[in-house]
């Protein structure tokens, strides 16, 4: 079964519609590319997905369970969208890490508070905390940062401000990490720290969307591939066949302006 | 004049300015616990989803801010007594009372826009990223937004608090016994010596004493907050 079931989603911002039908399912433990121009629709893809935007129509399902159905008002409930957000983690182009917190506070203060929501916090918060950090000391440490943990943000490279910001979306193990152009703010020297971490969690089988402009990247690491333009998806299918041997003629448009890259 | 400068007759001028200034640090310290938080509910009012509670906070905002303040304290001071509303307390409590609430009504009006500026002025993505990870909107802004509303916000908020050391001797209108009314007093003989000139201007040491010490303060604080 599908960990995601994407079905119909359409979304307009005032009179420009910027989704238009798009329908996807993602298996577990699978990367899923998008690519297309800028303005095609893929970052509000993922916001709709992370619940930063409403779409106007459609379904999410995740697990088998739908988590959003836009004609049932039931599932947009404030107190719940809180909830089935943690099925998402995401990772903007803009890093937009707390200035004002450590690497390591980064990482652990939304587990933090979400565990004053456990019953037994009272009597084990020390523990609990403890636990917390240890577990955001083994993600950085992952992330070859171990040596910044109390570092600001202010005092971090791109590449590393960028490391962290995925430690801390890992942090609440979602079932699917989303990234958004996450290479795009850096400096090209910056990209390949970042990209080598995104495909260890891909051999590492995390189930991701990406999405990206680094069509090599999405080729090695990716296991499907869907270009989009104009708000629809205009090919999807294995990551080889989408990006080597396109079927549809706007996306060989498309790929041609990367080719060599 | 030289006579004036008797070591007697200072220590009388310098006891009773003292004694006024306690009340210009009263009216100072009141006017920033009250309008230090209730600022930040007018600024919630002005940035409201519900239209009509914007725009009435914005009307009043911009009643207290684009009128004197001298004019508030009269107004507030005389026109329910006139009006027969309601009396002040007789006295110097009645004055401090009515010149506190103009003044914690009229600063508020100023910081409320400061903290408008402020939260308005965090980035999107802060709040975005907060919620991403699934925290409350309470979360954010006490755990993400608020220190960095306040970085923000620390040199406009000093502009203002040390308007408000100098601002305190408009209460004078109203005949509250801070320093300047005390300083004149000496001129106009209220407290049994006339034809004083120097003590009113002597008051000035108070002021730039006091507002040195506020200006030390709040910059140690902005450096505090430099460390992001």
């Amino acid at each position: 079964m599908a960990i995601l079931e994407v079905r119909n989603i359409e979304k307009h911002f005032g009179p420009t519609r910027v989704l238009e039908d798009i329908s996807f399912s993602l298996e577990k433990g699978q990367t899923l590319a998008i690519i297309g121009s800028s303005g095609s629709g893929k970052t509000t893809l993922l916001r709709c997905l992370n619940f930063l935007e409403k779409p106007d129509r459609g379904t999410i399902a995740v697990n088998g369970s739908v988590i959003f159905d836009a004609d049932d008002r039931n599932t947009q409930r404030e107190r719940e969208v809180r909830k089935k957000r943690l099925h998402f983690g995401m990772v903007f182009q803009s890093f937009n890490l707390f200035p004002q917190y450590t690497a390591l506070k980064n990482v652990t203060l939304a587990k933090e508070l979400l565990s004053q929501e456990r019953p037994d916090f009272k009597q084990n918060k020390k523990a609990i905390l403890e636990e917390i950090q240890a577990e955001g000391r083994a993600l950085l440490a992952k992330m070859g940062l171990s040596n910044r943990e109390s570092h600001y943000p202010s005092q971090l490279s791109g590449g590393q401000q960028q490391r962290v910001a995925i430690a801390r979306a890992l942090a609440l193990s979602p079932d699917i990490l989303c990234f958004d152009e996450p290479t795009s703010a850096l400096d090209p020297e910056l990209t390949g720290e970042v990209l080598r971490v995104i495909r260890e969690l891909a051999d590492q089988k995390t189930t991701m969307i990406i999405v990206t402009h680094e069509m090599a990247f999405a080729r090695d690491v990716a296991d499907e591939v869907i270009f989009m333009d104009g708000g629809v998806i205009v090919e999807q299918g294995a990551a080889e066949q989408v990006i080597e041997h396109p079927r549809e003629e706007r996306t060989r448009q498309f790929l041609s302006r990367y080719a060599g890259s | 004049m030289i006579e004036f400068f008797t070591s007697e007759t200072f220590s009388t001028v310098v006891s009773a300015l003292n004694s006024g200034f306690i009340k210009t640090l009263q009216l100072f310290f009141i006017t920033l616990i009250g309008a230090l938080p209730l600022g930040l509910v007018i600024s919630f009012g002005s940035m409201s989803r519900m239209p009509p509670i914007r725009w009435l906070t914005r009307a009043v905002v911009w009643i207290i801010r684009g009128t004197p303040l001298v004019l508030q304290i009269i107004a507030l001071y005389y026109v329910p007594g006139i009006q027969k509303w309601f009396n002040w307390p007789s006295g110097e409590t009645g004055r401090m009372l009515a010149v506190c609430v103009a003044f914690i009504f009229n600063y508020a009006c100023y910081f409320s826009e400061i903290y408008r500026g402020g939260i308005q002025g965090v980035p999107r993505g802060q709040q975005e990223a907060g919620l991403v990870l699934g925290m409350t909107r309470g979360q954010i802004f006490r755990h993400v937004t608020l220190l960095q509303m306040i970085k923000r916000i620390v040199p406009p908020i000093s502009n203002e608090v040390i308007t408000l050391v100098k601002d305190t001797s408009l209460a004078r209108v109203v005949a509250l016994q801070e320093v300047i009314w005390m300083g004149e007093s000496f001129m106009k003989g209220n407290q049994g010596i006339a034809g004083l000139v120097w003590p009113l201007f002597f008051t000035a040491i108070y002021y730039l004493v006091f507002s040195g010490i506020v200006t030390v303060l709040l910059g140690k604080l902005e450096k505090k907050l430099a460390f992001f």
